[in-house]
């Protein structure tokens, strides 16, 4: 395990001197790579250890990104620091939100989180001062200069993903994983085990509205022109949940697979248009059919293989 | 008037809900796909009138439903919710996505021959619209066929007692396969219903379905489980949610309707007309 | 002349847990056989294997002299052999009634009809409209009873039909069993309570951890010897 975590940090340390000998397309490409690592990594979170399954995730990230545009452009804010505040915004709003959508279960769960986060989109559509339907820019970013700004928001990215990651294991790893693994396998039996169902399936959702607002910001830190279509799209989580459908749900490994797929898939696919989307749909629906654990939970089981040993050997 | 339609995106989903505890996240891909398949039959067919392409466009989508519950979704069944969510997922986006290679992005509709811009007056002056009055009709008669099929049928008791306990259900000779394939079937039917009459009125672009889903959910959720008055009814309030928000300001109108769904669900969540069983 | 309904060397697993070890077991048509056991013999595995709710070789299980090991649970009470469940298993969504004409979906002919249900426990009939979990727990049975026998079943399986019910109760119940067997029935029950095991019934197995311990004619077998078949000593 030592070695393991020495290898990782050689790795971080190696990639955070990144800005020095990559260029600037590669750099933004590494960006979106941590955003959609982090979300995959809090839609498993809630998906694959909680039992929820979020189709409005999305509305955190746009409560991030708006976050972001109001924190800095009107209140002048440090656009950096704007990754951690817009987290915590977002899991502000989390809070009344989880009891609307916790009165639902299983799928109409998933569908009310969507409602939820369209209300979202549709506030801010509506809401000129933030450039209503068409968005705005981002305009605090440009007292940085461009190579500052890059690496910086690199270097955030970097953070971020490498956070998310081992958030995850820790929360895992601690009493509260064991809670959570038996609230995913069975509710009941859990709450009868004295497992506090409801409030661990508070917290598990303010964390990942947390992830996904920071990740919000984050990414139009990179990307500089929020909409609420860009910001609140439910595409987003689309594109999550393929990659934890492939890479593998409930396993630490798993998004990280996904992800790598899905870049993968999407730099070769790129000029297809649709008919990449088609793919990745039909991807999904055929791994969720013959390999319900993803590849790399398909992989594990066959190999024994863990990468973050979660489970305890007993 | 967009209550009657409302309702009849809803029913189909309460079906399959209610038989087999499925959420089919394409349900409304799978309304736009029917609106599309009479759309299609219709440039192929320039004499066909909307009754005829529903005879046309029903046994296909029944047949539809039918395979693609028996031959895919009933493999994911079970207690796991993620699969079934996960793979109409999946159909969601590729249903969108063939539709607009085949179709193009641009929003089509179809024509009734102008019937659907008839209205007739009532007496102290109001114009009521012939389409939404049909539309209405046909989704009180489809709640009305629903629940007299639950209520009095073999199918429809099946359809109960499977819903309840799929193994006590095959113990009294239910092959639940079959059955499950069936209440997609029959959902799918509903669904062709819902497609022709959403096209009828507006046009429909291959990327709408998403919409129509949460709009179906909403009027499944505000009606109340268990019961297709209750998802009639369901439709005919967040139809008139949105025609309050939409006469605030045109960009209100949806919001409203979604804020009448959450407020259902804090106030009272169990829904207009619940029908518990268990 | 080969049995009604018999297992040969029956065995069934839970995944990777053996629950049966090559059980071998008949019944002759008219019969009443007992299977009893301490939990986690394996005589609810045994039920499930027969009826097709757990995976079996298909030559493990005849029935009429033809192999339904592994059949679907609707094919095999097609075929003519009905469970009454354990825990009875009304559905909560339909009526007394319903929960009734449901048995009946297999659609074979035979003696039973509502009526003759209605006769056989006179007192499900005033609570016909009642929903299937809102009747006390010896009705439910009843009602289960009247399900599988709606059925038209040749061999009906009753599954603990004595559990949580008072003695009273069950005795009514199965009070009821000579009218099964005139109608030319057979059957076969698993049984807590051995008492009512061996009065009920022609012939009694006996189960202990997945394999037969005991058989022999109900009457003739002695307390002593059940003790030991059922507890292992």
């Amino acid at each position: 395990m030592r070695t393991r975590l020495a290898l990782a940090f050689a790795l971080l340390a190696a990639a955070a001197t990144m800005p020095w000998w990559v260029d600037s397309g590669t750099l933004r490409l590494f960006v979106e790579f941590a955003c959609l690592l982090a979300l995959a990594q809090m839609w498993n979170l809630l998906a694959g250890y909680g039992g929820m399954v979020s189709v409005g995730q999305q509305g955190y990230l746009g409560i991030g990104a708006y976050a972001l545009l109001v924190l800095s452009d009107m209140a002048g804010f440090n656009p950096f620091l704007c990754v951690p505040l817009a987290g915590v915004i977002a899991a502000l709003v989390a809070i009344p939100t989880s009891q609307a959508v916790f009165r639902l279960q299983g799928g109409y769960f998933a569908i009310g989180t969507w409602v939820v986060a369209e209300s979202f989109r549709l506030i801010a559509a509506n809401a000129s001062a933030v450039g209503g339907g068409s968005g705005t820019s981002l305009i605090a970013m440009r007292e940085f200069p461009r190579a500052t700004r890059e690496a910086i928001t690199f270097w955030i990215a970097l953070a971020v993903a490498a956070a998310s990651i081992a958030a995850l294991y820790w929360l895992l790893r601690s009493r509260h994983g064991l809670a959570l693994t038996a609230l995913r396998d069975s509710e009941r039996a859990a709450a009868s085990q004295g497992v506090d169902v409801g409030a661990t399936k508070f917290w598990v959702y303010l964390i990942a509205a947390f992830g996904c607002g920071a990740v919000g910001a984050l990414y139009f830190l990179m990307n500089l022109r929020i909409s609420p279509d860009a910001a609140f799209g439910v595409n987003w989580t689309a594109f999550v949940i393929f990659i934890v459908v492939i890479g593998g749900i409930g396993t630490l490994e798993g998004p990280i697979i996904g992800t790598l797929v899905f870049f993968a898939l999407r730099e070769t696919l790129a000029g297809f248009g649709t008919w990449y989307l088609i793919a990745l749909g039909a991807l999904a629906v055929a791994v969720m059919v013959w390999f319900p654990r993803g590849l790399w939970g398909y992989v594990a089981a066959r190999f024994d293989l863990h990468l973050f040993p979660i489970r305890r050997r007993l | 008037m967009l209550g009657g339609l409302y309702a009849l995106f809803a029913m189909g989903l309460a079906l399959m809900f209610g038989v087999m505890r499925l959420v089919n996240i394409a349900h409304g891909d799978c309304i736009v796909l029917a609106a599309f398949v009479a759309i299609g039959l219709a440039l192929a067919l320039p004499g066909a009138g909307p009754a005829l392409l529903l005879a046309m466009v029903l046994p296909l989508m029944f047949a539809a439903g039918y395979v693609l519950q028996r031959g895919v979704l009933n493999r994911t069944l079970g207690k796991d919710i993620l699969p079934p969510l996960l793979v109409t997922f999946g159909f969601s986006v590729i249903l969108q996505n063939v539709l607009l290679e085949i179709f193009s992005a641009d929003p089509r509709s179809l024509s009734a021959g102008g019937l659907e811009s008839l209205s007739f007056a009532l007496p102290g002056g109001i114009a009521v619209g012939w389409l939404p009055l049909v539309t209405f009709v046909a989704a009180l008669a489809l709640a009305l066929a629903l629940e007299l099929l639950f209520a009095r049928t073999r199918l429809g008791r099946a359809f109960r007692a499977t819903s309840d306990d799929p193994e006590a259900a095959q113990l009294q000779g239910i092959d639940h396969r079959h059955v499950y394939a069936l209440a997609t079937a029959l959902a799918f039917a509903v669904i062709t219903v819902a497609g022709i009459f959403l096209a009828l009125r507006t046009t429909v672009a291959p990327s709408d379905g998403p919409a129509y889903l949460l709009y179906a959910f909403e009027a499944v959720i505000i009606g109340g489980l268990g019961s297709f008055w209750g998802t009639l009814a369901g439709g005919l309030v967040l139809g008139v949610a949105q025609a309050i928000g939409f006469r605030l300001d045109p960009g209100w109108g949806i919001l409203v309707g979604h804020l009448a769904f959450l407020v259902m669900l804090m106030l009272r969540p169990q829904g207009l007309f619940p029908r518990t069983r268990d | 002349m080969s049995a009604l309904l018999e297992a040969r060397g029956l065995t069934a697993f839970y995944g990777d847990f053996q629950a049966l070890f090559g059980i071998d077991f008949a019944v002759e048509p008219g019969e009443a056989v007992a299977i009893i056991g301490a939990n986690g013999a394996g005589k609810s595995t045994f039920l499930k294997a027969l009826t097709g709710l757990l995976p079996a070789a298909p030559e493990c299980v005849r029935f009429e002299g033809a192999p339904i090991g592994g059949l679907r649970p609707a094919e095999i009470v097609r075929r003519g052999i009905a469970m009454v469940p354990e825990g009875r298993r009304l559905f909560p969504s339909l009526s007394v009634e319903e929960n009734l004409m449901i048995g009946a979906h297999a659609g074979r002919a035979g003696p039973w009809s509502l009526r003759r249900v209605y006769e056989l426990f006179p007192a499900l009939e005033p609570l016909r409209a009642h929903p299937g979990n809102a009747i006390s727990g010896g009705q439910q049975q009843m009602a289960a009873i009247g399900r599988a026998l709606l059925a038209n079943p040749r061999v009906l399986i009753c599954d603990e039909i004595s559990l949580g019910l008072a003695p009273l109760v069950v005795n009514a119940i199965y009070n009821s069993f000579p009218v099964m067997l005139r109608e030319g029935l057979t059957l076969v029950v698993v049984e807590q309570d051995v008492g009512i095991a061996q009065r009920a019934t022609h012939r009694l197995y006996c189960f202990q951890e997945g394999r037969v311990a005991l058989q022999g004619q109900s009457g003739a077998l002695t307390r002593d010897s059940i003790s030991k078949a059922y507890f292992g000593t």
